[in-house]
C-alpha cells in the first residue's frame, strides 16, 4: 500500500554481552525509535526483524521468524552480528534454538545466514576482531566474524564497526551510507575494513589534551591536568573520531573524564593495548608527527 | 490439556541467551528447567593480568549492567590495596552517582523495552485517532505491515484498556528517551557509557567541576519527574489490570542483598542482610556462600565450594546436567537477589524511608507485604528501587565539592586478597581478587543471575526462577505468557551469569562434545 522501500535486518547476538545494542539505544539523533518506526531516510525504512533484546516475539516463533527473512529476502537483508564467535570445541560455547535435537552453536547460524545475506556489519570490536573474550588463553575459542567466514570459505562484503562498545554514530552511519550509496567501495574502508569515516585519524591527533603532550606535561595520578601518556592512554595507537565526535550526545568520552583511553576499536584489544594503564613503550609508540 | 513440555529457547528481551523447559500436566507446571546458553571465561582471561584491568575487563562481562561490574571491580580492589576506608568524599558521592545513574537506566529499560510488551498490545496504535505525532507515527508504522520486531508475539491475554494501551506504548517510545539520558547523565562523571572510564581503586578519575554538577542535577530533575509522574503510575496500572500476578511467580522465599551505596561513616543506602518470606531480617556471613555444580555443565568435584576456594572445570554433556549456570546457595538454602530482596532486607531491617515507600505503594493497591513474592512484586520493587535511588542521588550531587580531590593514590602490592560486595540493578553481586606477585592469580565473579536462574543444586532443589514456574497454571499453552512474565521479572542477564570461574591455577579440563 505504501512506496516505502523496506530493507531486512536481522541482527544475531552471538558471544556478545549486549553492550553494542545498548549503545545503539544510546543513539541521540537519530533515536532507535527512528531506527525501528520511522523511514530513516525519506522512503526508506528498516526493517528489524529478528533481535533477540528489543523483539516481542520469543522460542520458536522468534526463529521462525529469522528463517521466514533468510529465505524470504535472499541476497536482500543485511546481517548484524554483535559478540564474538566462540569456535572451540565445534562451537559447544554458545548456542541458539536447537537443531536435531541439540543446541544449535552461533557457528552455525552465523556461517547460515551470513551466505544469503546482502553484506554483513560486524557491530563492536567482538564481532570484528574477537575481542574481549578473545584475550589470553582465549578459552572459547573466541574470533571476529571475518576471520570465521574466511575459515568456513564464505565469500560476503563485510564491514567492520568495532568499539567496546561503538559509537552508535559509527553503526548508524554505515547503515544509512548503504542506503543512500550502497554497499562501500574498498577504498572507503581501512585495512581492518572499517569506514574510514569513522576510523580515519588517531585519538592522540585530535585530543584536546594534545598540547599537554606537545609541550612535555603529563599527569602521574588520576585526576591531574596533562596528558595521560604517564597513565597508560593509547590514543597514540587508537583510530577513532571520539575526540571530535564525545559520547553520549557529546556529554563526555574517556579521556574527557580524566581515564585513559584503552584501545577499545584496535584489532588487537585487549592483549596488544594491555596492561591498560601503563604507559606505551618505545617500541609500541609510534612517531607522532 | 494432558502432559506437555514447552520450550522457549530464545527467552528473548532478557540479557543474553537463555532457553526455558517447563513440563506441563494439565494445565500446571510440574518441573521446570531455566539453561544459560553461552559461556566465554572472561574470569580466566583475567589471570596474570596487571590488576588494575579487572575493572575495565569485569565491565565487559555485561554490556547492560557494566557499571555494577566496575563498581564491584573497584571495591575488591580498593579493599586488596589497602585503601577501601580512605577513598575521598567526591570518589565516594560519585561512584553513588554514576552507578545510581546506571540502576536507573537499567530499571526503565526492563519495564518498558524488556517486560512491558508482555502486557500491553502495540497493535491498538491501529484505532488510534488523535493528534499525538508519536504515536501517529507508529500507526503509520503498523499500517505498512511490516511490524517487526513486535511481532510474532504471544496472543490473547492483553488486558488494558484502549486508553491504557495508547498511554503506555506512548510511554515505551518516551521511556527509550529517558534511559538514555539517563546514561548521559553517567556519562558526565563516567566518561562513556556503556562501559563506563572513570571508576578505578582509589577513587573516580574525574574532575567535579559546578558545570558538570548542573548538567548531572538537571538531567536527574528530568528523570525523577518522569519516575514519580511517569514509571510508578504505569506499574501500578499494570499491577490493577494483571493483580493476579500478585499470585504468580513467588519463588523461593528466600531473599539476599549485599547491601549497596556507601554513605558517610560506611553505612549503606540498602541493608545488607537476608529475608525469609515473613520479613525475619538474618545476618549475612559471606563464608556460607557456595557453588553447587551438579546440574550444570562442570566437573562433579568442584562442587560446593566458597567462590574464593572455587575451581572450574568445563565438561558439556555431562549427564544430568542442563546449563552453563552453576547453582550458588547460601547457608545451603535458595536465595532470591534482584532489587525485590534489595528493597525488602532493608524493609525487614525496619529502615524507615524504604518501608514508608513499600507500605504506600501497596496500600494503594490493597495488598500486603505476602504480595511482594511475585512477578508483580518484583516489578513494584524494583521501580520502588528507583525512586529511593534517583532521590538520594538528588542529595548526593549536591554534596559534591568542586576544587576537592576524588583519588587517592595507591601501591599494587605483592600479595593481597579482596573482596568487594555490591548490588547490581538485578541483585547481589560479588568479585574477589587474590594478588600475586602484582598480578592476578585468580578472580572470582559471583552474580544475580547465577543466583535467580541457577539450575538445581547438589540436593536437587530448583533454582530461584525455576521454583517460581513450577505449580503455575497456565492458561494456553500455545500463548504460555506466566512463563514469561515470570521470568522475565528476574531481569535475567545470562552474559553474567556463565563467565567461568578461574580454577587456582589448575588447567581448564579437556573433553569432547557428546
Amino acid at each position: 500500500m505504501s512506496s516505502i522501500e523496506e530493507y531486512p535486518v536481522i541482527w544475531l547476538q552471538a558471544g556478545s554481552c549486549t553492550g553494542c545494542s545498548v549503545s545503539v539505544l544510546n543513539s541521540a539523533s537519530p533515536t532507535i525509535k527512528n531506527l525501528l518506526i520511522d523511514e530513516i531516510l525519506p522512503g526508506k525504512h528498516v526493517s528489524i526483524r529478528y533481535h533477540a533484546t528489543i523483539m516481542a516475539g520469543q522460542g520458536k516463533e522468534a526463529l521462525d521468524e529469522m528463517e521466514k527473512t533468510r529465505k524470504g529476502a535472499k541476497g536482500k537483508y543485511l546481517l548484524v552480528v554483535e559478540g564474538t564467535i566462540p569456535t572451540a570445541e565445534g562451537g559447544v560455547y554458545g548456542a541458539i534454538g536447537e537443531d536435531g535435537g541439540k543446541p544449535k552453536p552461533f557457528t552455525t547460524h552465523v556461517a547460515n545466514l551470513a551466505a544469503d545475506s546482502l553484506a554483513v556489519i560486524a557491530i563492536g570490536t567482538c564481532a570484528s576482531f574477537g575481542g574481549i573474550a578473545s584475550g589470553s588463553p582465549n578459552p572459547s575459542g573466541s574470533v571476529g566474524v571475518g576471520k570465521f567466514l574466511e575459515d568456513e570459505g564464505i565469500s560476503i562484503p563485510l564491514i567492520n564497526v568495532p568499539g567496546c562498545p561503538p559509537h552508535p554514530d559509527w553503526f548508524f552511519n554505515t547503515v544509512v551510507d548503504i542506503l543512500l550509496r550502497g554497499l562501500p567501495d574498498a577504498q572507503d574502508l581501512d585495512d581492518y575494513k572499517r569506514p574510514k569515516a569513522f576510523y580515519g585519524s588517531l585519538i592522540h591527533e585530535n585530543c584536546p589534551r594534545r598540547p599537554y603532550f606537545d609541550e612535555g606535561k603529563f599527569a602521574r595520578n588520576f585526576g591531574e591536568p596533562g596528558c595521560l601518556n604517564e597513565l597508560g592512554c593509547k590514543g597514540p595507537v587508537t583510530y577513532a573520531d571520539c575526540p571530535l565526535r564525545r559520547w553520549n550526545n557529546g556529554a563526555n568520552w574517556c579521556v574527557g573524564a580524566g581515564s585513559p583511553c584503552i584501545g577499545c576499536v584496535e584489532p588487537g584489544f585487549p592483549d596488544d593495548l594491555s596492561p591498560m594503564y601503563e604507559k606505551l613503550t618505545d617500541e609500541t609508540m609510534p612517531k607522532i608527527g | 490439556m494432558g502432559n506437555t513440555s514447552i520450550i522457549i529457547d530464545p527467552v528473548t528481551r532478557i540479557e543474553g541467551h537463555l532457553k526455558i523447559e517447563a513440563q506441563v500436566e494439565n494445565g500446571e507446571v510440574k518441573d521446570a528447567k531455566s539453561s544459560g546458553m553461552l559461556f566465554r571465561g572472561i574470569e580466566l582471561i583475567l589471570k596474570g593480568r596487571n590488576p588494575l584491568d579487572a575493572q575495565r575487563y569485569t565491565q565487559r562481562i555485561c554490556g547492560v549492567c557494566p557499571t555494577s561490574h566496575s563498581t564491584a571491580a573497584t571495591l575488591n580492589l580498593d579493599s586488596a590495596l589497602g585503601i577501601a576506608d580512605k577513598i575521598p568524599d567526591n570518589g565516594r558521592l560519585m561512584r553513588n552517582l554514576i552507578l545510581g545513574a546506571a540502576h536507573i537506566a537499567d530499571h526503565i529499560l526492563h519495564f518498558y523495552h524488556l517486560c512491558a510488551l508482555d502486557y500491553v498490545d502495540v497493535t491498538k496504535v491501529l484505532s488510534y485517532e488523535g493528534n499525538d505525532s508519536v504515536l501517529n507515527s507508529v500507526k503509520a508504522f503498523a499500517e505498512r505491515g511490516e511490524l517487526g520486531p513486535f511481532v510474532p508475539r504471544y496472543e490473547g491475554d492483553y488486558r488494558l484498556s484502549d486508553e491504557q494501551n495508547l498511554q503506555t506504548l506512548s510511554h515505551y517510545v518516551k521511556a527509550l528517551e529517558m534511559r538514555r539520558k539517563a546514561q548521559e547523565m553517567l556519562s558526565i562523571l563516567g566518561g562513556k557509557m556503556p562501559h563506563d572510564a572513570s571508576i578505578v581503586p582509589g577513587g573516580v578519575t574525574e574532575v567535579i567541576s559546578t558545570d558538570k554538577i548542573s548538567s548531572f542535577l538537571w538531567r536527574l530533575n528530568e528523570l525523577r519527574d518522569f519516575i514519580d509522574n511517569v514509571y510508578l503510575p504505569d506499574v501500578i496500572a499494570i499491577a490493577n489490570a494483571y493483580s493476579d500476578y500478585f499470585g504468580i511467580g513467588a519463588g523461593c522465599g528466600n531473599l539476599l542483598s549485599y547491601g549497596s551505596y556507601e554513605l558517610d561513616g560506611r553505612k549503606r543506602l540498602f541493608k545488607q542482610g537476608t529475608t525469609d518470606a515473613k520479613w525475619k531480617l538474618g545476618e549475612l556471613n559471606i563464608d556460607k556462600i557456595a557453588e553447587q555444580v551438579k546440574y550444570s555443565w562442570y566437573e562433579d568435584s568442584t562442587s560446593g565450594r566458597h567462590p574464593t576456594e572455587g575451581e572450574t572445570i568445563p565438561k558439556p554433556g555431562k549427564e544430568g546436567a542442563y546449563s552453563w549456570v552453576k547453582a550458588p546457595r547460601y547457608d545451603g538454602k535458595v536465595y532470591e537477589v534482584g532489587p525485590l530482596a534489595r528493597v525488602m532486607v532493608s524493609y525487614a531491617s525496619g529502615d524507615a524511608l524504604v518501608s514508608e515507600k513499600v507500605d504506600g505503594a501497596l496500600s494503594s493497591l490493597n495488598a500486603s507485604s505476602d504480595a511482594m513474592l511475585s512477578v508483580l512484586g518484583r516489578h513494584l520493587a524494583r521501580a520502588l528501587d528507583t525512586k529511593i535511588v534517583a532521590d538520594s542521588m538528588a542529595e548526593w550531587v549536591l554534596e559534591l565539592k568542586p576544587s576537592e580531590p576524588a583519588h587517592v593514590s595507591f601501591e599494587i602490592p605483592d600479595e593481597a586478597t579482596g573482596m568487594g560486595l555490591v548490588e547490581a540493578a538485578r541483585g547481589a553481586l560479588g568479585h574477589w581478587i587474590e594478588i600475586k606477585e602484582k598480578k592476578i592469580s585468580n578472580y572470582q565473579c559471583v552474580v544475580p543471575t547465577t543466583w535467580n536462574l541457577s539450575p538445581r543444586d547438589d540436593a536437587g532443589n530448583p533454582g530461584p526462577a525455576e521454583q517460581a514456574l513450577i505449580g503455575t497454571k497456565i492458561k494456553d499453552e500455545n500463548n504460555p505468557f506466566e512463563i514469561v512474565r515470570i521470568v522475565r521479572s528476574f531481569d535475567p542477564c545470562l552474559a553474567c551469569a556463565i563467565h567461568l570461574v578461574t580454577p587456582r591455577g589448575k588447567i581448564i579440563g579437556k573433553y569432547r562434545v557428546s
